[in-house]
């Protein structure tokens, strides 16, 4: 561990983090890997086939999505970066104080439009009324 | 040790990429184009831009990945796995490639001579990157952040004027 941190202190708190992660892959890999060498492999249509609950599955999982996905999932993605811009805000806030307040205020005001303008829309409602 | 680990990163990066492009399972595909964007990740935070680099794992490992998805949901799959695959571009896509690869050749021979190591995103010292990046942002560039918000608003309401009529029907 030392001998990582030595020398190359500028990027040290990644070092624990990039081991967490190779211990972890490694860690799936081999119990993935001891479990194939340890198990029976005696398989048959039944055991084969995708468990639905006991259920005989219907029809193919990979169909087309209703539409109704399409738009909580881009509200995802631009309030995700909104998110995304709140971090810096949010490390610098001590600093830029009543002004960067505002700032941010106007920032989430206009997106704030958009969000009454889904809801008034009805696109965040999943059944549709009347 | 800096080197080890960009080449380290650079090649899971090209590799994840190349399956991209070549594995017939488009979910196949999009999972390796995660992992992709998780080496790029990585990449930015050898080169201390750690805040790029979170954006890089939230944006666009989370939230495009979404819509990359939703892209495969909206084809049908198993019809498209019977289409032949073809090369019909195959000329273009070399030239262009060539294109690009002198284009990158050239700035690496730039760099190369000027007596400069990896650039660093930021001036690092006592201020954080992430820092260092908002206070640009809140103070220089006050007025695209800000105009960002109207063009996050105009995708929210396009996109919700295009699947009403939809949902509607």
């Amino acid at each position: 561990m030392e001998v990582f941190l030595r020398g190359y202190s500028a990027l040290g708190p990644y070092v624990p983090v990039f081991l967490f992660i190779v211990v972890a892959v490694t860690f799936g890999i081999v119990t993935l890997f001891i479990a194939k060498l340890v198990r029976p492999h005696r398989p048959y249509p039944e055991k084969l086939s995708p468990y639905e609950c006991g259920v005989p599955p219907l029809m193919e999982a990979r169909e087309r999505f209703f539409i109704r996905f399409y738009i909580i999932a881009i509200l995802f993605v631009l309030f995700d970066v909104e998110a995304a811009f709140l971090y810096p805000w949010a490390v610098l806030y001590g600093k830029l104080g009543l002004y960067g307040f505002i700032e941010m205020m106007i920032f989430i005001g206009i997106l704030l439009v958009g969000y009454f303008y889904a809801w008034r829309k009805g696109a965040l409602d999943w059944v549709k009324e009347g | 040790m800096e080197q080890f680990f960009f080449f380290l990163f650079a090649a899971g990066a090209v590799i994840s990429a190349l399956l991209v492009i070549s594995r017939r399972n488009v979910m196949h595909c999009a999972l390796f184009l995660v992992l992709t964007f998780f080496f790029v990740a990585a990449i930015f935070v050898l080169l201390k831009a750690e805040f790029l680099a979170a954006v890089q794992v939230l944006v666009y490992a989370g939230a495009i990945m979404v819509l990359f998805t939703f892209v495969i949901f909206l084809v049908h799959i198993p019809r498209t796995e019977k289409i032949r695959q073809t090369f019909r571009q195959k000329n273009l896509a070399l030239a262009l490639g060539l294109l690009l690869g002198l284009e990158v050749a050239y700035i690496l021979y730039g760099t190369m001579a000027a007596p400069a190591s990896l650039p660093a995103a930021a001036p690092v010292g006592a201020v954080g990157n992430t820092e260092s990046f908002g206070v640009a942002l809140f103070t220089r560039f006050l007025f695209p952040f800000e105009v960002v918000s109207v063009l996050l608003l105009a995708a929210m309401i396009g996109a919700i004027v295009l699947a009403k009529k939809e949902i509607d029907r």
